[in-house]
């Protein structure tokens, strides 16, 4: 792997070496590196379009890595990964994408992945995306998630996309049965003329099930962000979600939380709010010394982190 | 040494100016202790606005150390050693309190630093050194936090505006240490906004400020009983005393 590629690795999944436990590293299309364990098995999918995860019941503090990169111009890939957790399992999967187009032509990459998570398993889901290079070509990520959530278990979500990545249409469902429980937290920084789209659409079909989905991004320069979370309580359940948006510049931003409730015990939430920085909050800071640029950059990093 | 030359801060309003201060001259000597205080609406918060730089003034000159600063941004005037503690502390999502402290202090610091800060102000270090400076904390906590920030910076010049507001009466004695702290360890002098009478009696001098102006100033022998009696009577015209208490 060059210095581009060992790059992008270290910002999305924070790897500065081969990952202990299971991986994959798909690079520009192609798979450069895997590794199964005794308890997490990862098997190619026959087209090559994506890989199946396997994961033992009862795995406990385990991870698995799956970053993509992708460093030539032009290349535009779709990939299913599919993800089994048995029960009672508690683990963590890093996934994410880097690209970097230093070319003309647009990179894209559309990662779909479906997680079938078993009986009181626990996983914690991390997505980090990013982009660089000075090309012309735009850098185009639409991933797509889709969560089943078995009786008892726990999903924590936690997407990330902070620079460098020009469109995105971002798509997350989940059906939640008894007692399972979502968390999902997302963070977004758009600038320039980027456009970011983020769909949520949750069931909350089993008694006692319950979903927290929170937004909250920086809009700047001229780039447009569009939220809508539809949280539909079809059993006694609790939801709430949560778009909280900094407004900068000539950007935009539209929020469109949406609620349905099928059940009397229903119990669903929503707030939004957009709005720019403070300007008390700026001259706090900037009684503390910081320059203007300097308040508003910490600011933007604090509500991001 | 602050000194305030004839500063004037006037607004805008359907057309009409509206003098909030009116030609205010004001020294603060180093190492002095000095309480603002007077009537609701007189000019006391704008004042210590003018002097952190949050306000420009309409007229005037503001000197420190001898040089004109009155056109220095608030965070030239940080830099030069002028701390300011609002009246109502601002809230951060996502900022901590630990980040805060820091920030103050300009430098990187451990958390066992930070929470030095934080003990002075009677919080419970290890409780809120993580805790995101949000909505989560009582107006209270947040004062604390405030006050706390302002003694990392450890600077020449401190500006409290009503720092008392929303402190408790045990943490109230603690205030009172952090004065006198601020005020020994780098012979720093103190600008307290105060109606608090404990806080009117440890001052070097007190400055009552009425209607944009200054209309007293002295040693607190001097000033306090005077203060004391204007404030015992109501002038309201609409207020009548109750029958038997005449």
């Amino acid at each position: 792997m060059d210095q581009v590629g060992a790059k992008l690795l270290e910002e999305i999944a924070g790897l500065h070496e081969i990952p202990e436990g299971a991986y994959n590293i798909r690079e520009n299309g192609k798979s450069v590196g895997r590794s199964s364990t005794e308890e997490i098995e990862i098997i190619p999918k026959d087209n090559g379009k994506g890989i199946d995860i396997h994961i033992k019941p009862g795995t406990k503090n385990k991870s698995v890595h799956i970053p993509v990169i992708i460093s030539q111009s032009g290349l535009k890939e779709v990939v299913y990964n599919d993800f089994y957790i048995g029960e009672d399992c508690d683990v963590t999967i890093v996934a994410g994408c880097g690209i970097h187009n230093g070319g003309k032509d647009s990179s894209q990459h559309d990662g779909i992945h479906s997680f079938f998570v078993g009986k009181n398993a626990h996983i914690k889901y991390v997505e980090k995306h990013y982009g660089s290079g000075d090309g012309n070509g735009e850098r185009i990520m639409n991933p797509e998630t889709i969560i089943n959530l078995g009786e008892g278990s726990f999903m924590e979500m936690d997407t990330v996309q902070i620079k460098g990545v020009d469109s995105t249409i971002r798509k997350t469902s989940a059906v939640l049965e008894k007692d399972a429980k979502l968390v999902v937290m997302e963070r977004l920084m758009t600038h320039g003329k980027q456009k970011a789209e983020s769909y949520f659409h949750v069931e909350l079909n089993g008694d006692g099930s319950g979903a927290n989905v929170v937004s909250r991004s920086v809009a700047k320069e001229s780039s447009y962000q569009k939220f809508v979370s539809d949280l539909e309580g079809n059993a006694a359940c609790s939801g709430h979600t949560e778009c909280d948006a900094i407004i900068m510049d000539e950007a935009k931003i539209s929020a469109v939380p949406q609620l349905e409730a099928n059940h009397p015990d229903a119990a669903l939430i929503h707030e939004a709010a957009i709005g720019k920085i403070a300007g008390e909050q700026i001259i706090k800071l900037m009684t503390l010394g910081l320059t203007e640029e300097e308040a508003e950059a910490k600011i933007v990093d604090g509500f991001l982190q | 040494m602050l000194e305030l030359k004839n500063i004037s801060f006037s607004v805008s309003e359907k057309k009409e100016e509206i003098g909030i201060l009116k030609n205010v001259n004001l020294t603060i000597e180093d190492g002095k202790f000095i309480v603002i205080t007077g009537p609701n609406g007189g000019g006391k918060s704008t004042l210590a606005k003018v002097i952190a730089g949050i306000e420009k003034p309409t007229e005037g000159q503001i000197l420190w150390n001898g040089e004109d600063i009155t056109q220095w941004s608030v965070t030239d005037r940080a830099k030069a050693g002028i701390s300011y503690a609002f009246q109502q502390p601002v809230r951060f999502k996502g900022i901590t309190v630990f980040d805060l402290i820091q920030l103050a202090t300009g430098n990187r610091i451990t958390v066992e630093e930070a929470c030095r800060y934080l003990a002075e102000v009677g919080l419970c270090a290890k409780d809120y050194v993580r805790r995101e400076v949000n909505a989560s904390l009582s107006g209270g906590e947040l004062k604390r936090i405030e006050i706390a920030t302002v003694m990392a910076r450890a600077t020449k010049l401190t500006v409290f505006d009503e720092p008392e507001a929303g402190i408790d009466l045990w943490s109230f004695q603690k205030l009172i240490g952090v004065f006198e702290k601020l005020h020994e360890v780098n012979n720093g002098s103190i600008l307290i906004i105060s109606h608090q009478e404990r806080i009117l009696n440890i001052a070097d001098e007190i400055v009552m400020i009425a209607d944009g102006q200054i209309t007293a100033r002295g040693r607190k022998e001097d000033i306090l009983p005077d203060i004391l009696e204007k404030t015992a009577s109501c002038s309201c015209q609409y207020y009548k005393e109750p029958a038997g208490l005449e």
